[in-house]
This record gives structure tokens, C-alpha cells and sequence, in this order.
């Protein structure tokens, strides 16, 4: 007879069970459809060098490597950049650029001010490309292998915690099944 | 004074509307057909950026580049299956409206159904409880009977001293 006043406290409970798993979930991390998927095909002239051009073969040259969409214009790159400089100048793993839906004076002013961690950036001024990858937030990073399959993708700038927690054992996982 | 904020703000409204309509016409379309089409589709897809309006409600920089790619497709002669399919290989699920019926979403669209019959079937025993209570103990006591019977004649009192007041 007692037990039958439990039920909705028991009700109650799993409902704040359920409204705390909620909070931790950031609506804004859509998952993407592209995980463990074939990159998808780009190739765009080089930020720097408009005679050169950075495409998708360029990611399959390495064991694994980084694809960053970045932006002059911004402000959570910014956040993220110092890392990026840091993941480079120790040689860590390649990094490629996008530059997406920038003007060029910008985006070569923002390397000369803040640093030039990417092998190299590819530049997309009307972010089609950011499309084909399904870009909707900048900053993002896709973990690609050397058989351009997309491993991941961070939504947003890269944390101190993901690079330590996610990112930097995924590439050591990739580099270890590449042999 | 007065007629001159009226006619700024007449004027500013005016220009406003105009702006809009401009804004909705950039897209023209060879039939009212497609026109149409990439109404419907703009209102099912959903806005990355600002995630709780559509693609024709938005205006975020991504919302215009998605239209602009709808509209590309659709005057390339694209089906509409074959544009929702371009949009959900890029951002998945997410960005219909209208998510497909497939295993992970089985409890989105049968959840409610499910909590509905629950709830029939729950408020269905309570009632039926209720009312075997309510059989059980149909008989009153004959303390119960003393109180009723004080209760009728207080209130046959009541009534009668009102009666007579009118």
C-alpha cells in the first residue's frame, strides 16, 4: 500500500534524471553525417599562393592530419588559434586551413598577426566548399586519416580539454592502426 | 510637428516594405511551379545557425548561402528528393523538419502515441477504482446517517427562515 506514494516520487526523480542529462548536451553539437565518411572532394587555390591549389589528396598525404575551417572575421578562431600555433611549431600533426568565406587581404593579415600554423589554407571566398563538409559554425576541425575518411569533428574552437581528452588520442589511435 | 513624425515614420515603414519584398524577390523562378517548391523546402529545412527557425525565415549568412544552393538545384532541374537528400548527407537529420521514421527516431514519433495510452490506461483504473470504493462502501453508518439527518433539517431550517423573510 506504502510503495503506491512512491510512484510519483519515482516519476519525479526520473524526470530530473533526465532534464540533468539534458543540460550537459550542447544543442549547438549537431551530429555530423559525415563521420567515418570519405572526405568530401575540394580543390581550391592556396590562400598564399594563388597558383597553387590545396585539395582533398593533399589531406591523404599524412597518417592523419587536421582540417580547420577558420575566419578573419571570427572571434572564437582567435580563441582556438594560440593552440593551433602551438600543435605546429612542435610538429605534432599537419594542420590544413579553410579559409572560409574570407577576403584574402584579411585572412593573410590574420597569419601575419597571429601566426601561420596551417601546411597550408585553402580559400574558400564563397564557402561552397564549407557546404560540401557541412560547415554551419566556424571554428570547426575534421580529423582526417590517409585514406581521407573524416574520424571526427570538433564543433567549435579547440579546448584545451578536447585536444587532451579526444583529439590527441584519436590521432595517436590513428597513427597506431596506420602502423 | 505631429504630421511631420508621422509622415518620417510613414515614409520609413514605406521604405522598410519595399526592402523586404526586395529581399524576397532575388530568387526568380521560370515557373510559379518551382517557385513554389523552393517555398515548401525553405520552410522544411531548418536553419543551422539559428537552429529553431527555417531556411525562410533566416537570415544568417548560411540560411542565404542554402537558399541560394536550393535555388541553384531547383532551376538545374533537381528534384525535391534529391535536394533534401544533398542537404541531409551534409547536416544530417537535423536539418528536417520533419525527421524520416527510422529505428533512432522510433521514440520521437511513437513517444507521444505511447504516453497517451498510458495515460487512458492509468486515468481508465483510477476511475474504476474509484468507483468500486464508492460501491463498497455504499452503505453509511449509523453514525453517518445521525450527521446527515442534522445536516437536512439545519438546512430545511435555513431555507424555510429565508422563505419567510421575502
Amino acid at each position: 500500500m506504502k510503495a503506491r506514494f512512491l510512484i510519483p516520487l519515482a516519476v519525479f526523480l526520473l524526470l530530473i534524471g533526465l532534464f540533468l542529462v539534458g543540460l550537459q548536451l550542447d544543442p549547438r553539437e549537431v551530429p555530423s553525417p559525415l563521420i567515418d565518411k570519405p572526405a568530401p572532394q575540394f580543390s581550391l587555390p592556396d590562400l598564399q599562393d594563388e597558383s597553387k591549389t590545396v585539395s582533398t589528396e593533399d589531406l591523404k598525404k599524412h597518417k592523419v592530419s587536421l582540417f580547420n575551417v577558420w575566419a578573419s572575421w571570427c572571434v572564437a578562431c582567435r580563441q582556438e588559434h594560440p593552440l593551433l600555433v602551438e600543435l605546429s611549431r612542435q610538429g605534432v600533426v599537419p594542420i590544413y586551413g579553410l579559409n572560409y568565406k574570407d577576403k584574402r587581404p584579411d585572412a593573410l593579415n590574420w597569419l601575419n598577426r597571429l601566426g601561420n600554423p596551417y601546411t597550408a589554407s585553402a580559400f574558400d571566398e564563397k564557402g561552397r566548399v564549407g557546404i560540401d563538409w557541412g560547415v554551419y559554425g566556424v571554428p570547426e576541425t575534421f580529423v582526417v586519416d590517409s585514406k581521407g575518411v573524416i574520424r571526427y569533428k570538433q564543433i567549435g574552437p579547440i579546448t584545451e580539454e578536447a585536444w587532451q581528452e579526444t583529439i590527441l588520442p584519436l590521432i595517436e589511435k590513428i597513427r597506431a592502426e596506420e602502423g | 510637428m505631429k504630421r511631420l513624425a508621422l509622415f518620417t515614420v510613414l515614409l520609413l515603414t514605406l521604405g522598410w516594405s519595399i526592402s523586404s519584398v526586395a529581399g524576397i524577390n532575388t530568387f526568380v523562378f521560370d515557373t510559379p511551379e518551382n517557385e513554389q517548391r523552393f517555398k515548401k523546402l525553405a520552410a522544411e529545412l531548418r536553419c543551422l545557425v539559428c537552429q529553431n527557425q527555417n531556411l525562410a525565415d533566416s537570415d544568417a549568412d548560411l540560411a542565404l548561402d542554402l537558399k541560394n544552393e536550393i535555388y541553384d538545384m531547383i532551376q538545374a532541374g533537381k528534384s525535391d528528393a534529391e535536394i533534401i537528400d544533398f542537404m541531409v548527407a551534409r547536416y544530417g537529420d537535423f536539418v528536417l523538419y520533419r525527421p524520416p521514421v527510422k529505428p533512432i527516431t522510433y521514440m520521437l514519433w511513437v513517444g507521444p502515441f505511447l504516453l497517451f495510452v498510458l495515460g487512458a490506461v492509468v486515468l481508465v483504473m483510477f476511475v474504476r477504482r474509484r468507483n468500486q470504493d464508492v460501491l463498497e462502501s455504499g452503505e453509511l453508518s449509523s453514525e453517518e446517517r445521525r450527521r446527515l439527518q442534522g445536516l437536512l433539517k439545519e438546512q430545511h431550517k435555513g431555507s424555510g427562515s429565508k422563505g419567510t423573510s421575502k
